[in-house]
């Protein structure tokens, strides 16, 4: 934000000597209306309504099952997605869709500027409605500027405590909503308005209803300028190609006041109106041409484009265009279409093509079992009375299938091996039988013996595979068999090293 | 290279006096926000500092107005632990040790307990996970002296074997060979001992005399055939497993003159939901029977 105040005609005040530390210099958008802020209404309506609705869309999973279309489920360590359904360990899934809609987001603005955050940010939405609220029941900007000018009176008093009620009423649906996300929507609306939520419950609602109001209400245009890391480095993926809001200095210098009646000739088209300043949520000019506080929002282009309708000039003296264009037209040349195929737009095109690929291909072919195997330290492996040598692992299966499964537990390794599982307290279980809860892990015990005379080597890879009896879905594992070396030192010996052959 | 501060002229604002390359650098403000948000940080660490200990004072140090310890508050959480056990103990403890195995959750919480507490107490002779050392059997094979199953087991575990201490203690001696057959005869009865357990098959004439010599001073204690005795802790000598070790000197030994491991009775210094624990954790080991 820049420190030359701003008056209310949009004049610039100089400022000699800066204070350290600078008051907020307030800024007060003035309504507008046009195509531009059609857009950003509808767009509003849209994205707020998907917000408070969704987490009461109903998609049935079955008894005893959260019939919530979209819910984080943190006590039970398990996401939903409509019919997808994410375990903690998939965690990857939602790291993967961060990345994408980050590449997604780096693709939009090297294309068409900051669109993100004029139209779609929760920021820049929030604060419009808020804005909008301010504005129906203070007035407009001129009124709201004289009225806080003014002394302190009954009806103003009334108004400021109605808009900031009506803002906190705003605030708590959305910080009510948000908890909708991660419990039962109905179940937790009536505990938190029967007062029986957990204390876990009150303090999110709370932080998300004191952070809407705070952001949407008082901070504002501040978010973007100071504390959003993302106006500082979008430059990065911006070049003369891609398309901003601009002023169209060329067409619009030199301005001046303008007379009804008078010629256009020789001046520019812009008549110092100031609309587009007093129409900026951030409260700046863009005239004085690209800013890091602008939110590419296009309401200056709404504005704007009134003013030359009144005039009778052509529209978009402030429109949507590529830098490159821009010098084009200040040089007089012809401007050319937007170049979409550009280095980078490719790159990162690719990069969301890749990605998606990927995570595609992995959810098509994921399966519902899942199995770890921690071979035993102590003791590495058991001599048994027939000489043969036994090792013991630690398996345990997941079936991440609502309903209970039979598994299949096979080891592959050198023929006369003998595979067991058991339950953790050692009870054994048929290998071909091993039932696991649905949505659950099963804990076993697996104990593989083989005679010393067919065991390859002091080391022999072992194949496990786990296999879900119903639906044929395998999970694989590799491990170790352990065997003493042969010809072990027969003096230094437990009872679980054989003896070796007697001459 | 300082300049002066001066007002530039693009802008009409001051610059703060330096300068890099040519490039001079504005005097932007912060915003007041800001520097209130600093203030209550500074206000909220003197708060803190007050109330929470933190302050050193020689040898002691300043206690906070809340009089908060984090020693105190993991005393009240051991106590909150032990309190949360209470329960599944008492259970524990009430249980036949086969019953315990019938409920999941009781036998997972004691077969966790119990290598907890194995680790502790039978480890240094046992090894870790039952693996078992010379003298001292392994706990994870399919061959027990005086029993495998769970109820043996606990036996076991409150009595010992051969402990002096405990009335209740299983005891059996193996005699000393030494003094009763002749050098000769304990040769020929090592190689006989030794072929029952798939051991070349000596002379004939060697595992004649073996078998006569076994059969009038082994039989009665280990079986017929070697095969063992539990009743009296009587080891089979037709497996491969060899408590003290399985050469011809180490048998030739144990016969002339045998040694006697002893296991304490444990019941007394442990209580008895931690017996429990451990019958549960060693039958749990894979010898359980
Ligand atoms: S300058 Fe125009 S596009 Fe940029 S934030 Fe202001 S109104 Fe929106
Ligand atoms: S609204 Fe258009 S005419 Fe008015 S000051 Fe802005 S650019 Fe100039």
């Amino acid at each position: 934000m820049s420190t030359s105040g701003i008056d209310l005609d949009g004049h610039h005040e100089e400022t000699a000597q800066p204070a350290l530390f600078a008051n907020r210099l307030k800024v007060y958008p003035k309504a507008v209306k046009g195509p531009v802020r059609r857009i950003k209404w509808a767009l509003l309506v849209v994205m707020l309504g998907i917000y408070y609705i969704l987490p009461w869309v109903r998609w049935d999973r079955g008894p005893g099952r959260p019939d919530q279309a979209l819910l984080l489920d943190m006590e039970g360590r398990r996401g939903y997605f409509f019919n997808l359904e994410i375990w903690p360990d998939e965690i990857y899934y939602l790291a993967g869709l961060l990345i994408l809609a980050a590449v997604l987001l780096f693709l939009v603005t090297s294309l068409y500027g900051r669109l993100w955050c004029g139209y779609a940010c929760p920021q820049t939405v929030w604060t419009d409605l808020f804005m909008w609220v301010e504005r129906l029941i203070e007035g407009d900007r001129a009124e709201r500027i004289r009225n806080d000018k003014a002394k302190l009176t009954v009806r103003k008093a009334g108004r400021k405590i109605a808009k900031h009620m009506v803002w906190l009423v705003i605030a708590a649906l959305t910080g009510g909503a948000w908890i909708m996300y991660f419990r039962d929507a109905p179940t937790v609306t009536v505990e938190l308005l029967t007062g029986s939520a957990s204390g876990m419950a009150y303090s999110m609602f709370a932080l998300f209803t004191v952070t809407t109001y705070v952001l949407a209400g008082w901070a504002r245009e501040q978010v973007c300028t100071y504390m959003c890391p993302w106006p500082r480095f979008q430059a990065a993926m911006l070049d003369d190609q891609t398309v901003t809001v601009t002023y169209q200095g060329w067409r619009g210098e030199t301005r001046g006041k303008y007379r009804k009646g008078e010629s256009f000739e020789g001046r520019g088209d812009c008549v110092d109106c100031a609309q587009c300043v007093q129409v900026c949520p951030t409260g700046i000019d863009i005239r004085d041409g690209i800013q890091l506080e602008c939110i590419n929002c296009g309401l200056c282009v709404d504005a704007c484009d009134n003013v030359m309708e009144k005039l009778h000039r052509p529209k978009s003296l402030i429109t949507w265009d590529t830098f490159a264009n821009q010098a084009a037209l200040g040089r007089g040349e012809t401007p050319k279409p937007m170049k979409l195929i550009r280095p980078r737009t490719m790159i990162y095109t690719g990069l969301i093509v890749v990605l998606g690929a990927v995570m595609l291909a992995q959810l098509l072919t994921r399966t519902r079992v899942d199995t770890t195997l921690i071979r035993d330290r102590a003791p590495l492996f058991v001599t048994l009375s027939d000489g043969s040598i036994r090792n013991g692992y630690t398996l345990k299966i997941t079936n991440r299938r609502v309903e209970p499964a039979s598994f299949a537990v096979m080891v592959d390794g050198p023929e006369g091996l003998k595979a067991t599982v058991h339950l953790a307290d050692g009870q054994e279980l048929p290998a071909d039988d091993v039932e696991v809860r649905g949505d659950g892990v099963g804990s076993l015990r697996m104990f593989v013996s083989m005679p010393r005379a067919i065991i390859p080597e002091e080391q022999t890879p072992l194949h496990v595979t786990v296999r879900n009896q119903t639906t044929g879905e395998e999970a694989h594992v590799d491990t170790m068999f352990v065997a003493p070396p042969s010809g072990a030192d027969r003096t230094q010996r437990s009872n679980s090293v054989a003896p070796v052959q007697m001459p | 290279m300082p300049t002066k501060i001066e007002k530039d002229t693009a802008t009409g604002r001051m610059t703060t006096g330096h300068e890099w390359d040519g490039i001079k650098e504005l005097n932007t403000p912060l915003p007041k926000w800001w520097l209130y948000v600093f203030y209550i940080s500074i206000a909220f660490s003197a708060v803190w500092v007050l109330l929470f200990p933190g302050i050193p004072l020689g040898t002691t140090y300043f206690k906070g107005l809340l009089g908060y310890s984090t020693r105190v508050e993991h005393v009240e959480n051991l106590a909150a632990v032990e309190a949360g056990r209470a329960d599944v103990l008492a259970k524990i403890r009430a249980t036949d040790v086969a019953d315990i195995l019938k409920d999941p959750a009781t036998a997972t919480y004691a077969v966790a307990g119990g290598r907890v507490a194995f680790a502790e107490n039978c480890a240094a002779c046992h090894g870790a996970g039952g693996a078992g050392q010379s003298g001292y059997p392994a706990l994870g094979d399919d061959s027990w002296l005086w029993g495998g199953d769970i109820h043996t087991i606990r036996q076991t575990l409150m009595h010992g074997i051969r402990s002096v201490t405990d009335p209740d203690t299983r005891m059996s001696e193996m005699p000393a060979f030494g003094q009763i057959l002749d050098r000769e005869q304990i040769t020929t009865l090592t190689s006989y001992v030794l072929s029952l357990s798939g051991a070349a098959t000596p002379a004939a004439a060697v595992m004649e005399q073996g078998q006569t010599l076994f059969a009038d001073n082994c039989a009665a204690c280990h079986g017929d055939n070697g095969q063992g005795n539990r009743e009296f802790g009587a080891p089979s000598l037709a497996d491969q497993l060899w408590l003290y070790g399985g050469t011809e000197a180490e048998v030739a030994g144990q016969i002339t003159q045998p040694r006697h491991g002893v296991m304490p009775n444990w019941g007394g210094r442990l209580d008895e939901a931690t017996i429990n624990m451990l019958a549960v954790y060693v039958h749990s080991l894979g010898g359980g029977e």
